[in-house]
């Protein structure tokens, strides 16, 4: 892929997850709902297991909730671009 | 659908990561066979763009939403083991990053999003493609193949609730399927409009399937 091509990919991600992930639905998905619905919902409200830095999409201590996903859109997006480009890397060198 | 912890009993989600991780370990092999190039900026483009689509949820019908999986159209471009790691690597960020899945159900995610979806989800494809010829054959192949990995990953996900006694297989079952063959709908829409962009301005990006 050219530069280019690659800048245009991330530029298209980027405003996916930034500009429109703020305006998301915010019903809850399939499962969530399917766990709403037959009662086994809370089963899945226990204690974390691990720390997240971002949990669900909402960057800490910022006031306004769209900005912070937002915020945590461009993170999440710019982190799996490195994490698939470092994981093909990888596989390349011991490929 | 990303299951979190507390819906799967170890008895469940022990044998889910070790399937998983065999599967994942598989693909990392086919993937060191077949890498080109031109896959590994693909790899990095396609995780992040997952990423984003799948926190844009579209709402579906009565108070539930649906968002993109994304693995037939990861495995449409990148064949289905480089098109399984991307979905893994995008599942492993938003588990430990944003929470979003649980990490004892992370093999469980990772089974029915990567293993099941984009590979089960291609082979579909696949099959669709040598079926039907030319441009007709890749949309159609990728929209079908896009809806059935959802539907199936969906059901594949209640019998795993039901293995863990979350749920009855009478009644997850249904109302999984059910919600992810609208869902489903929406998965194949996006599929077929990325994928037909992707074979207008870049054809050499799809992978080539076995003829």
């Amino acid at each position: 892929m050219k530069k280019k091509e690659i800048f245009f990919g991330i530029l298209a991600a980027l405003f996916l997850a930034v500009m429109l992930s703020p305006f998301a639905s915010p019903w809850p998905d399939g499962l969530e709902k399917v766990a709403e619905d037959k009662g086994f919902l809370e089963k899945g409200e226990g204690e974390p297991l691990l720390i997240s830095p971002v949990p669900d999409y909402v960057w800490p201590k910022l006031e306004n909730e769209k900005v912070a996903t937002a915020v945590a859109g461009a993170a999440g997006t710019l982190i799996t671009f490195g994490g698939g480009i470092a994981l093909a890397a990888l596989i390349k060198r011991r490929g | 659908m990303h299951i979190p912890d507390g819906f799967l009993t170890a008895s469940t989600w022990v044998p889910a990561w070790v399937l998983s991780a065999g599967g994942i370990g598989y693909c990392l092999r086919k993937t060191g066979e077949i890498l080109r190039d031109r896959m590994i900026p693909l790899m990095g483009v396609m995780a992040a763009f997952i990423f984003a689509a799948q926190m844009l949820n579209f709402p579906v019908v009565g108070g539930t939403s649906g968002h993109l999986l994304g693995g037939v159209l990861a495995a449409v471009l990148l064949g289905p083991y480089a098109g399984a790691l991307v979905i893994t690597v995008v599942l492993i960020v938003q588990c430990f990053v944003f929470q979003d899945g649980g990490v004892t159900a992370l093999g469980a995610n990772v089974f029915n999003m990567a293993i099941v979806g984009a590979m089960g989800g291609y082979f579909l494809y696949g099959f669709l493609r040598r079926g039907i010829k030319g441009t007709a054959g890749l949309i159609v192949g990728a929209g079908v193949a896009a809806w059935a990995s959802v539907v199936v990953a969906s059901i594949v996900c209640a019998v795993e609730l039901a293995l863990s006694g979350t749920s009855p297989i009478r009644i997850a079952l249904p109302a999984m399927a059910g919600i992810h063959a609208l869902i489903g709908i929406g998965e194949a829409i996006i599929t077929c409009l990325v994928v037909s962009f992707v074979a207008k301005v870049r054809p050499d990006l799809i992978y080539k399937i076995a003829e």
